[in-house]
């Protein structure tokens, strides 16, 4: 088993403090709040959470396209392989996406472009990086598609997204994503739209091309069932902010934070019954109106005085587990990953 | 003995697929929902478990009167839905009701939430405004909303308190059958345990049947008493939540539930089924699971294998039982 959590390589993908605000009519709001986390080569990363926790603005992030003018990343550094992207020019920035981090959406028919054949649109990131001469691009799409298991590619180059199945474009997408050969992909919800029987066989492929090309992916989810079938790390985000990151299999047997063991609690899980659900009351804070301290402390059955206060520094336990919330909290000076987290 | 609150028998969708606008043929049949047969009684939750294309809605748009049976029947407390007529027929979508996936989409934006809960009191017939009032407030209540917030519009409240509105409206006529199509699809987890805890505790306040429309095998394991499985228009297996779920049969619900459990990082993983779901146009012969299943033999691209019980309260339609 490949834990990789304590590995000593260096990460190829860094993440540090990073910020991101959208200023509003309403306020401001802190869609992504101090995140700092990293991506080893070859690794796989979870972020875990629910709707609106920033988790999709955080991959916005790190590829600058969080929308604009509303959206603006404030603070903080994204280090892939040393250099901080943020810092990249436009036109530099460019030949980074696609070419060495790639993305993957939720939604394949909204990804693909109808009226361009499947085979132009694999093509693309080839031709605007120039990765193989002009001639050799058919046969290349067709090793791609043939990667992604689409039977008889070469028959299918002049396809329409219309004429594949869900499940197939849905590979498809992938194929566009890898064509230029980047090191890192972030995928979002890629499964979502897929039937069960369906997203177990892409999770797989999905895992077969991370191991033939040497992938780092970097996975958005709100689903444990998924996650737990392409991750080695996990890190779960709350109201823009990582409450926790451990192992996938730490995540299972020993979470600490209230909220991941709130939310591992409250999924329907088919390998064993109960009567109720033990459920998290409420619901998740807008960004907008965050509460003082840990954001969770409204919902948190055991929440104490100072985590309506204070946002409680990372505690650092064993096997690269971390997790911010003072049930954990030593001493409030061994705040292992902070520097991010403010003061009042 | 008392006839159960609702009962399909060999029902049949089949919708026509033409080519054309105007000069159009008839060039085949979807056979959307293929000879299903079923029985919900009084308080019990069934739950129609499978993928997209299997014919799961369709059922539900037939229990609804969305859609008329190509052939077989519907019974509601014995009586055939085809048979009955104006104000029987009223009674009956007074009594059953449904609950969708998307509550932004199922609640008219441009209602106040009172509205849209006392709306089919309305269509019913009869009650006095003061009543209706009444009324709307005690269903809020059951569902855990405060019945002021019936002044209120949709987009006021989260998804959660959505669908607990859409939970209201289908309780305010005091109706005995809820449809609900994949109705926590659409929420967080922390607040998908609320509804389902919920859709429980309704239940057994209101002794409710439910008709659950799930592709999600966990939320069907904990609302249903019985499952029924469909694949491409057919039951393939059926039984009670707790024994199908401990022991699937058919291969196909052996897929089923191998793909939803969550797998152990590191651990093999040799569940995974292969191929998608033929097009309903165009089944395959025999068994329609066989092309996907590992377990096929030359019986199977043959004969379609009809569901048979093989134990008290299980059905199976499969040539290895």
């Amino acid at each position: 088993m490949d834990t990789l959590a304590d590995a000593p390589r260096a990460p190829l993908l860094e993440v540090k403090d990073l910020k991101t605000y959208f200023f509003t009519r309403w306020g401001t709001g802190k869609a992504v709040d101090g995140v700092s986390f990293s991506l080893g080569e070859r690794e796989s990363v979870g972020l875990l959470g629910e709707s609106g926790c920033g988790k999709s603005m955080t991959s916005l992030s790190i590829l600058r396209l969080v929308p604009r003018p509303a959206g603006r990343i404030v603070g903080g550094q994204v280090l892939f392989q040393g250099r901080d992207l943020l810092r990249l020019s436009e036109e530099d920035m460019r030949r980074v996406r696609g070419r060495q981090i790639a993305m993957i959406l939720q939604d394949p028919l909204s990804t693909l472009n109808p009226v361009f054949s499947i085979g132009d649109q694999v093509a693309e990131p080839l031709r605007v990086h120039r990765i193989v001469p002009r001639s050799g691009i058919r046969e290349r799409v067709a090793k791609l598609l043939s990667l992604v298991r689409i039977p008889a590619p070469e028959s299918r180059l002049k396809d329409y997204p219309h004429q594949f199945s869900g499940g197939m474009r849905q590979r498809v997408v992938g194929a566009t994503a890898i064509s230029a050969g980047p090191k890192v992909l972030i995928a979002d919800e890629p499964t979502t739209s897929l039937d069960v029987t369906i997203q177990a066989q892409y999770l797989r492929l999905l895992k077969d091309i991370q191991n033939e090309s040497n992938l780092s992916i970097l996975y958005i989810t709100h689903d444990l069932g998924t996650l737990a079938r392409i991750c080695d790390r996990v890190a779960v985000m709350y109201a823009g902010k990582i409450v926790e990151q451990l192992t996938v299999e730490d995540l299972f047997e020993r979470p600490a934070h209230p909220y991941t063991e709130a939310l591992l609690q409250s999924v329907p899980r088919m390998d064993r019954k109960v009567h109720r659900f033990p459920s998290i009351e409420g619901s998740p804070p807008l960004v907008h109106a965050l509460p003082p301290g840990c954001a969770f402390a409204p919902r948190c059955p055991r929440a104490l005085d100072i985590c309506r206060r204070e946002f409680p520094p990372v505690t650092k336990l064993d096997n690269g587990h971390s997790v911010a919330c003072w049930l954990h909290a030593k001493d409030p000076h061994d705040s292992a990953l902070a520097g991010s987290q403010e003061r009042p | 003995m008392t006839p159960p609150l609702l009962e399909a028998r060999n029902v049949l969708k089949h919708f026509p697929v033409t080519k054309g606008l105007i000069l159009g043929g008839n060039i085949g049949w979807v056979r959307a929902v293929d000879d299903v047969s079923f029985r919900i009684d009084a308080g019990e939750t069934l739950g129609l478990v499978g993928e997209s294309g299997c014919g799961k809605s369709t059922t539900a748009r037939l229990v609804l009167l969305l859609e008329h049976p190509s052939s077989g029947e519907i019974l509601y407390e014995g009586v055939s839905l085809q048979e009955m007529s104006g104000d029987d027929l009223r009674r009956y979508r007074g009594t059953v009701q449904a609950v969708f996936q998307d509550p932004q989409s199922s609640l008219n934006p441009r209602m106040r939430v009172g509205g849209i809960v006392g709306e089919p009191l309305e269509v019913n017939g009869g009650l006095p405004r003061g009543d209706v009032r009444e009324r709307v407030a005690e269903v809020l209540r059951n569902v855990n909303l405060d019945p002021a917030f019936a002044r209120l519009y949709p987009h006021e409240f989260s998804g959660g308190q959505r669908q607990r509105i859409a939970l209201a409206r289908a309780l305010v006529t005091h109706s005995r059958l809820i449809v609900l199509d994949e109705p926590v699809a659409s929420l967080d987890a922390s607040i998908r345990s609320q509804i389902i805890n919920l859709l429980k505790d309704l239940q057994d306040e209101h002794g409710l049947s439910y008709l659950l429309i799930t592709h999600d095998l966990a939320v069907s394991r904990h609302l249903s008493h019985r499952v029924a499985v469909m694949y491409l228009g057919r039951i393939v297996e059926e039984g009670t939540a707790d024994t199908l779920y401990a022991e699937p049969l058919h291969p196909y619900t052996k897929a089923l539930i191998a793909a939803a459990l969550p797998v152990r990082a590191g651990t093999p993983d040799d569940t995974v089924v292969a191929g998608e779901v033929p097009n309903p146009m165009n089944p395959p012969s025999g068994c329609r699971f066989h092309p996907r299943c590992p377990l096929a033999m030359a019986r199977c691209a043959e004969e379609e294998p009809t569901l048979r019980d093989v134990a008290a309260e299980r059905r199976v339609a499969c040539h290895l039982f």
